[in-house]
């Protein structure tokens, strides 16, 4: 049924809405795509943009209250929204193939992964059972996954996460689809493994010649690596499609040239570059302005962005939604967003130790069960963190990055007192800081605040912003506050939120705004250190972009010396003086940032920086191979923790015994591995270079 | 949402809002708008009957025993020649009283105990909820009627058995929300500053239990109706001459040939408000969003 | 596996101690006097110091205790002070019919339970779910003297079909009780039917929102293999524990309907006891239905393990 001419898929002015009680919302408005035979297509877009929708309308699962309002989508030489229920299954699993995001919860909990693989073959193919199972295995190699005997029998329970998706991508791939749809296929996973998986779906796109690919995601930065063609959705409309090397060099839409100057680029630093944050929000679907969705935000702006744009044919299979394109493209108008107004601190002289962690251990202690005590077992001891030293220098930024496991937060939660360490001190501006929180004194919860990660747990729903705010500048301010209800008007308008927020309820603020929030409530009290863990992590990049820089105006103006935790290295390199790497409760290499990118690099640094993809589809990058998944803390390797994956592993000396130290005279960088200095200078290379173009991004 | 129109808004108003909200939401579906009805007019009833009764509840209308209903006698009369309207009006006060303040003590303790318990942690709780589980072991009609055969029947001991069987299923309602709870950034952050302990407990968490302790105060509600009307029956709860309704159908069902209407008045009167406020409990599940784990 | 079960096994052997002592506690020393409690405030001093005599009541708290959990052990449950007979046999023989009632319960409202809850499951919010779930809502809110009341007038006196008391000989086997028992049964089912036929259409509502039924779907699998393939596989999971909680339902429900059509089941002997203020007989039944109780749970448990790979294969 594919062998036809024309495009594979073929979307055209497609609208797609939701049904809420009387209204009816636009999730996908006016988009026309078409993807040719063995072509990868990326669809990027932040929340709300509609990606997600457009894919399952393409898919035609909608959920109940959705429907198309208008287009069409073709597929082949047919049309989607006529196939009978009967032929859609036919295309499901057979022509279309879905690989979710989140393989653990897109996988049967409680029916093994072979059974799972097996299922689609027996319907598509007709195969016996027998038969089905061994090509779902086969499958399974394919995506090397090995030992696919045993992958066949597990449930999913008993597999990683990374493996997990592995599988999926095993079974969408099965019955050969002539459509592959990819729906953030990594968002879970960690940047080692993520790398692992968008190599698989590179050189399966290379080595398929039929499969297109359609690839949904947030970040610019994967599809840059993957795909031909790269559409840019915003609030509902396609704004930009184009090939992606002319994408990113030159955006045509302002959307898309604030989108990419708002990521870090990994081995920029605060003091080179600056973040352009979008300004404003992203409108939800009931408060899109009339014509053009992005002209509120737009530094292009005029009376004919009133009128909503056409989709402009600009050439060189080019089109963008922008009235004025053509003045872009000829260098006429800059689309940028304006660099933001703020004071750049010169990467400021150690002036003395903020906080000093020494050798700080928490082990968690699992209880045998009876049985186990029977046998004469004890119990197992979790090494989450396992004897960490860092200096926070006042004034200064730390960066710790960490897969998920790595213990990164653990220690956090140490140094706050969340968790109560098993052993070593913590100095904090030269008081010793007791294990648990309630032993700890007023200066010291005043000096030392925390920022988390999730902004829709950041605030508490029933508690206004400005109670929440109020109290700690009443309870921990160490001068005497006369109007407290003043000082948190400044604090707000500190974090660029007007003074009417105070009145507010949590649940009226968007995620960026609660972060923000979040961010005043911590610095009410002036403390001199600042705990961000992973603060930026699960909000939008425009949202990011203009957070991160937020930080960095608040640390300069209040001298707050800022631990900033993160599993990104390009943000954490961005933002920070110094980075420490942490892998299994342990130090890997600690480093200025600006000697992080240079060669020596930790083994595992070098693999984590590997991983990282680049913004610039021209860069080059090394590629460093991991071997396994990380190991658990309650069975941690001998010798060098990171000797089970290293793949610059000597020998036995890594099993046997503890690395050393290694570092040169007057400072910079050290780190902890038996390869000596010298020689890993000698093998290792800068680990990614940018393309003449990618570097002015 | 209008930026201007929100910075006019006085916080208050946004927080009533939410009862607000949960309250239109009540009445837009028929069915829990119907049990919001019967619920009100089973309450005003109970506050108002001894005005608007007929009859006293033992009042015997000489040379009118077992007539059928009437306009004298909207529910006739029962074998005695009592007015069964009257002892139906009367008995919603009965019930009221006795489940109504019987889950209130359990609820308060509950709380109580399920903050403490859920937010202290350690040792306190692990007692605490062994104890419970122990309690729980017995399913909660064998625990009241235990409780009753040690008691001896009476008002007082059917309120203290109300309280005694449900504090622990509230409590435990209640401490795994608190669990879920304390976890939670925006309570960890509280902690980080060194809030007090009474500040953690009835500000930071406090609030957010609310959603399920209102369905859990409704369902436990609706049970404590249904144990207070089974145990009159049973003839081990309010004694005689009560107008409980359950002791009423008992008396009733000795002469249901004669006096059919003294057993389907109070029987109906029961199964109206238990299902009256089930109806209420169930669409409050949904509307405050409580949790699969939570729905029981 | 094996581990789990034992970790059940303890948690449940300390709960049966605590709830024992619960027990004991409540009928020992909280009604104050308890051998004025059992013969009356009108018995002579004779007799009340008999009764202290033979239930120990001038020993400490603690030797009473281990003095009746040892009796309850060696199966030496003493004297019911109403009836003058052994405690034994009497719980025994009424265990014997409340089983039987139970069972039969079981067999008809569990099958058909799951059956309306999947039904009205998979078409939520359609009219089969709004019908079961107004149905189930005020079935539950129904007393189960009511219901049976109304069973009575309609199939015993109206129709005829069925006895409307219930009283089997104490050696009737089970097909020979068998009609006495429908009715009862049917009563008791009412309740525990629209209450696990809940539970499970919201198991399997939450079910259907899970990604990996979509991940089914879009593998282009007909719906009825989705359903019965992925989706209730997950949902019925829940039921089987379920079942154990049906379990305490069944024990408070088979009192009252015990009572409604006079059947000689541990029930009405319960109720009877209360009434005497019998503490011995009550003790006894209450340790009784508990045993049955906790093992009930700890049987669903250990099913609810073996079904579920997480917990079977985990480590």
């Amino acid at each position: 049924m594919v062998n036809h001419n024309g495009p594979l898929l073929d979307i055209d002015d497609l609208t797609v809405g939701y049904r809420q009680g009387e209204r009816r919302l636009e999730a996908v408005r006016h988009v026309s795509l078409r993807i040719w035979p063995g072509q990868s297509v990326g669809i990027v877009g932040e929340s709300g943009s509609g990606k997600t929708t457009l894919a399952m309308a393409v898919m035609r699962y909608l959920p109940p209250e959705g429907q198309i309002l208008s287009g069409t989508i073709r597929f082949g030489d047919r049309e989607v929204q006529d196939l009978s229920d009967r032929d859609m299954r036919d295309l499901w699993g057979g022509q279309i193939a879905l690989v979710p995001q989140g393989a653990r919860s897109a996988l049967n909990p409680s029916m093994r992964l072979g059974d799972q693989a097996a299922e689609i073959l027996r319907y598509h193919r007709g195969l016996s059972r027998k038969a089905a199972h061994e090509q779902a295995r086969a499958s399974f190699e394919r995506v090397q996954l090995g030992d696919p005997e045993r992958i066949a029998r597990a449930y999913p329970h008993q597999l990683s996460g990374g493996m997990l998706q592995r599988v999926l991508i095993a079974m969408a791939l099965s019955t050969e689809p002539a459509l592959l749809v990819l729906d953030e296929p990594t968002s879970s996973l960690d940047v080692t493994t993520q790398a692992e998986i968008l190599k698989l779906v590179r050189d399966l796109i290379r080595g398929e010649q039929h499969t297109a690919v359609l690839y949904i995601t947030h970040n610019l930065s994967v599809v840059a690596q993957l795909c031909d063609r790269v559409a840019v959705m915003y609030a509902g409309d396609l704004v930009e499609d184009a090939g992606t090397r002319p994408l990113y060099r030159q955006p045509l839409h302002p959307y898309t040239r604030g989108l990419l100057d708002c990521v870090p680029v990994l081995g920029t630093t605060k003091h080179e570059v600056d973040l352009r944050p979008i300004d404003g929000q992203i409108p939800g679907p009931e408060s899109r302005p009339q014509g053009c969705v992005f002209r509120p935000r737009c530094p292009l702006a005029i009376d004919v962005c009133e009128t909503y744009p056409p989709l402009y044919d600009a050439g060189e299979e080019r089109r963008s939604r922008c009235h004025r394109w053509e003045g872009i493209r000829a260098g006429e108008l800059d689309p940028a967003q304006p660099v933001p107004a703020r004071e750049r601190t010169p990467p400021g002289e150690r002036a003395g130790t903020a906080l000093d962690v020494k050798d700080i251990s928490v082990h968690f202690f699992e209880r045998a069960s009876l049985p186990q005590r029977l046998r004469g077992e004890r119990g197992t001891v979790v090494r989450a963190v396992d004897g960490v030293s860092l200096t926070l220098g006042k004034g200064r930024t730390l960066g710790l990055v960490g897969e998920s496991g790595s213990g990164k937060t653990t220690l956090a939660r140490a140094i706050i007192g969340l968790v109560a360490r098993t052993s070593g001190t913590i100095e904090f501006l030269d008081m010793a800081v007791p294990p648990k929180l309630a032993g700890r004194s007023r200066d010291i919860y005043s000096a030392l605040q925390v920022v988390f990660q999730d902004p829709t747990d950041a605030l508490n729903p029933f508690i206004g912003v400005g109670e929440a705010l109020r109290r700690p500048v009443q309870r921990l301010r160490t001068e005497k506050v006369d109007d407290a209800d003043q000082v948190v008007a400044a604090l707000l308008e500190s974090v660029d939120l007007s003074p009417s927020y105070a009145l507010r309820l949590p649940d009226e603020l968007s995620g960026g705004e609660k972060q923000r929030v979040a961010v005043a409530r911590a610095f009410a009290p002036n403390p001199a250190v600042l705990l961000a863990d992973e603060p930026v992590s699960s909000l939008d990049v425009s949202v990011q972009a203009s957070l991160l820089n937020l930080l960095d105006q608040l640390q300069t103006e209040h001298g707050t010396a800022i631990l900033f935790i993160s599993h990104d290295v390009a943000v954490v390199g961005y933002l920070a003086d110094d980075i420490a790497v942490i892998y299994l409760g342990e130090l890997m290499e600690v480093s200025p940032a600006s000697a992080l990118f240079d060669p020596p690099y930790h083994p595992y640094t070098e693999a984590l920086l590997a991983s990282v993809p680049l913004l610039d589809p021209d860069a080059e990058q090394r590629e460093v191979q991991l071997k396994g998944d990380i190991p658990s803390p309650s069975a941690k390797p001998s010798g060098c923790p990171f000797h089970t994956r290293c793949p610059r592993f000597l020998g036995d000396i890594c099993v046997e015994q503890r690395p050393p130290w290694r570092e040169r005279e007057g400072g910079g960088k050290r780190y902890f591995c038996h390869i000596a200095w010298d020689d890993l200078v000698r093998q290792q290379e800068r680990i990614f270079r940018f393309s003449e173009t990618g570097k002015e991004v | 949402m209008g930026e201007v129109a929100s910075q006019q808004v006085d916080a208050q108003p946004a927080r009533t809002g939410r009862l607000l909200r949960v309250l239109k939401q009540l009445l837009r579906d028929p069915a829990s708008a119907l049990g919001s009805a019967i619920f009100v007019i089973f309450f005003i009833v109970a506050l108002i009957g001894p005005w608007i009764a007929p009859y006293g509840a033992n009042e015997q209308i000489p040379g009118s025993a077992r007539q059928a209903p009437s306009i004298e006698h909207p529910f006739g009369t029962d074998i005695l020649g009592r007015d069964v309207f009257s002892r139906v009006l009367l008995g919603a006060r009965d019930v009221l009283t006795l489940a109504g303040v019987g889950t209130l003590v359990a609820v308060i303790a509950g709380t109580i105990i399920g903050l403490v318990s859920g937010y202290q942690g350690g040792w306190l709780d692990e007692v605490i909820m062994r104890l419970f589980d122990s309690l729980l072991a017995l399913p909660a009609f064998l625990l009241a009627l235990l409780l009753l055969g040690s008691l001896g029947p009476s008002r007082n001991s059917v309120l203290l058995v109300i309280a005694v069987v449900y504090t622990p299923i509230v409590a435990r309602v209640i401490r795994s929300v608190v669990l879920g709870v304390k976890t939670r950034g925006y309570v960890e952050a509280a902690r980080v500053q060194g809030e007090t302990y009474p500040h953690m407990l009835f500000r930071e968490i406090f609030p957010s239990t609310l959603p399920a302790l209102a369905v859990e105060a409704a369902l436990r509600f609706s049970y404590a109706i249904f144990l207070v009307a089974s145990l009159g029956f049973l003839g081990v709860g309010v004694q005689p001459p009560s107008p409980d309704w359950g002791l009423m159908v008992q008396e009733g069902r000795a002469n249901v040939t004669q006096t059919p209407w003294a057993l389907i008045a109070p029987a109906a009167a029961i199964a109206i408000v238990v299902i009256g406020v089930n109806l209420v409990s169930d669409r409050l599940k949904s509307i405050l969003q409580i949790p699969a784990e939570l729905r029981r | 596996m094996w581990r789990y079960f034992l970790r059940r096994l303890g948690f449940l052997l300390l709960t049966l101690v605590v709830t024992s002592i619960i027990i004991f506690l409540v009928t020992r020393w909280l009604p104050g006097d308890v051998a004025r409690v059992i013969l009356g405030r009108e018995a002579g001093e004779a007799a009340v110091a008999q009764v202290r005599e033979e239930l120990g009541l001038d020993d400490p708290l603690p030797v009473q205790y281990v003095d009746w959990v040892r009796g309850f052990v060696v199966g030496e449950w003493g004297l019911s002070y109403s009836t003058r007979t052994e405690i034994l046999p009497l719980v025994t023989q009424r265990l014997r019919n409340s089983l039987m009632l139970a069972v039969v319960t079981l067999v008809l409202a569990v099958p058909l339970a799951v059956g309306l809850g999947v039904l009205a499951g998979l078409n939520e919010d359609r009219w089969v779910d709004s019908l079961i779930s107004v149905a189930s809502l005020s079935v539950v809110g129904l007393p189960e003297f009511v219901t049976g009341l109304i069973l009575i007038q309609v199939f015993a006196f109206g129709f005829g079909l069925f006895p409307a008391t219930s009283l089997i000989s104490p050696d009737a086997g089970f097909f020979e009780a068998l009609p006495s028992l429908i009715l009862p049964a049917v009563t008791a089912m009412l309740v525990l039917l629209a209450y696990i036929a809940r539970l499970v259409r919201s198991g399997v509502i939450e079910e259907l929102k899970q990604p990996y039924v979509r991940t089914a779907a879009l593998k282009g699998l007909p719906y009825r293999t989705v359903v019965v393939r992925h989706v209730l596989r997950n949902a019925l999971l829940p039921a089987v524990t379920v079942l154990a909680i049906s379990i305490g339902w069944l024990v408070s429900g088979l009192i009252v309907v015990e009572n409604v059509f006079n059947y000689p089941g541990m029930g009405r002997l319960f109720i009877f006891a209360v009434d005497r203020r019998d503490l011995p007989l009550i003790q006894a039944l209450t340790m009784v239905t508990v045993l049955i109780f906790a093992f009930a749970n700890l049987l669903a448990d250990m099913a609810y393990a073996l079904l579920n790979p997480q917990i079977r294969l985990g480590e």
